[in-house]
């Protein structure tokens, strides 16, 4: 049945090229684990991709319980902390997820560092991966005040003070992040959830685009 | 330029003329979005109104003394009734002095007396910070400033006192 459907789709639209290009490609003999155990370095890259996965669905479904409203998002939370069957669960893997990202992250920068992976002809997609640590700092720092608590609040406070210091645009730049001189308050906390849910996602997908298709032309670096 | 009767070619002109159009669409779809997001820097600075802090001039001592008023804040949508506190007092000329209590350091409260160990200054509890009594930060201690200054104006008798400023030196 399944087979069908596809032989119908493909007879129409020859989608078996497509797939083929994006999943048949071999796995190099010094990046597979199989061969050399010391190859699992090779991974973080992927699985920090996968973390991002489980970020992105996770967050996903939080949406349908969280409100970005000073009166409502630490309510609405609590309750999906408390009262909603798995909301603990579904919140725990955003919250530790987005600590594991970035221990990912790091591991696979450090790895690609030692390496010299990032030499010629790679340095454009170091660049795009160091544009993806910035984009995952700003998710993390702007996710981080969505539970509106004291903790969340007194970060962000901190976080803009470190904005305001940037020398000439600081106080625009604060201003810009927090929607008001002075008050870290209800616009605040609907420009971080835009920021965090919309226009860091929507960057993060096209650098990551960037990031895979650079590494399929270039091929991934050869043995040390 | 010698050439003057440069011909522009289909394909150039319909090039031009294209980029131009789409460029007009995406200026028209990203204008009004783009001056939302950036309303709040354009806003202008909030009329510093004074407002009455329940003290009259004549109880202000040289001792520095703690006053608390509320304030109407306007936040977005969202209006509610802050608590503002100042430490106010009477500088050796007699001009009143109404500083913030907001340490400098990592934005702790600071406190007149606040340690025995230490007479006569303001201290902040959370890394031992200590002010002179004119606000002035002492060295050595965590404060890279003086404490802020509020606005303040007498009338009637009554302090009335509005934002708190920072002040140049160190």
């Amino acid at each position: 049945m399944l087979q069908k459907v596809y032989d119908w789709i493909d007879e129409r639209v020859d989608i078996t090229p497509i797939w083929r290009d994006i999943a048949d490609h071999e796995v190099p003999e010094h990046v597979n684990p199989a061969h050399h155990f010391s190859a699992f370095v090779y991974c973080f890259g992927g699985l920090t991709f996968f973390v991002v996965v489980i970020q992105i669905l996770s967050g996903m479904f939080l949406t349908m319980y969280y409100v970005p409203d000073i009166e409502n998002a630490w309510k609405s939370v609590y309750y999906l902390q408390t009262q909603v069957a798995h909301g603990q669960i579904v919140r725990g893997m955003h919250h530790w997820g987005a600590s594991v990202v970035i221990v990912m992250l790091l591991l696979h920068t450090l790895r690609v560092f030692f390496q010299g992976a990032y030499k010629k002809p790679r340095e454009l997609n170091w660049i795009v991966g160091v544009l993806l640590f910035f984009i995952m700092l700003g998710l993390g720092f702007t996710g981080y005040l969505l539970p509106w608590d004291n903790k969340a609040y007194f970060a962000t406070e901190v976080g803009l003070n470190i904005a305001g210091e940037v020398p000439f645009i600081g106080d625009y730049l604060k201003t810009l992040l927090a929607g008001d001189v002075e008050i870290v308050g209800a616009q605040t906390l609907t420009r971080f959830f835009a920021i965090h849910v919309f226009f860091l996602p929507g960057a993060l997908f096209a650098l990551m685009a960037v990031h895979f298709i650079l590494i399929r032309r270039q091929g991934i670096s050869g043995p040390l | 330029m010698s050439d003057y009767k440069q011909q522009v070619s289909r394909r150039q002109f319909l090039n031009y003329t294209l980029t131009g159009v789409g460029g007009f669409m995406a200026a028209g779809m990203l204008a009004s979005p783009l001056r939302m997001a950036i309303d709040p820097v354009l806003q202008p600075s909030r009329s510093g109104d004074l407002a009455n802090v329940g003290l009259a001039e004549e109880d202000i001592t040289t001792e520095p003394q703690r006053v608390e008023w509320k304030v109407e804040q306007v936040d977005g949508w969202y209006e509610s009734e802050v608590t503002k506190s100042a430490w106010v007092f009477k500088n050796d000329k007699g001009e009143i002095v109404a500083l913030s209590p907001v340490c400098k350091h990592l934005g702790c409260m600071v406190s007149w007396e606040g340690s025995e160990k230490y007479p006569n200054e303001f201290f902040c509890p959370c890394h031992d910070g200590r002010y002179y009594k004119d606000g002035t930060n002492v060295p050595g201690t965590p404060p890279p400033e003086p404490l802020d200054v509020f606005e303040q104006k007498v009338e009637n008798g009554m302090l009335f006192l509005g934002k708190a400023h920072p002040r140049k030196g160190a």
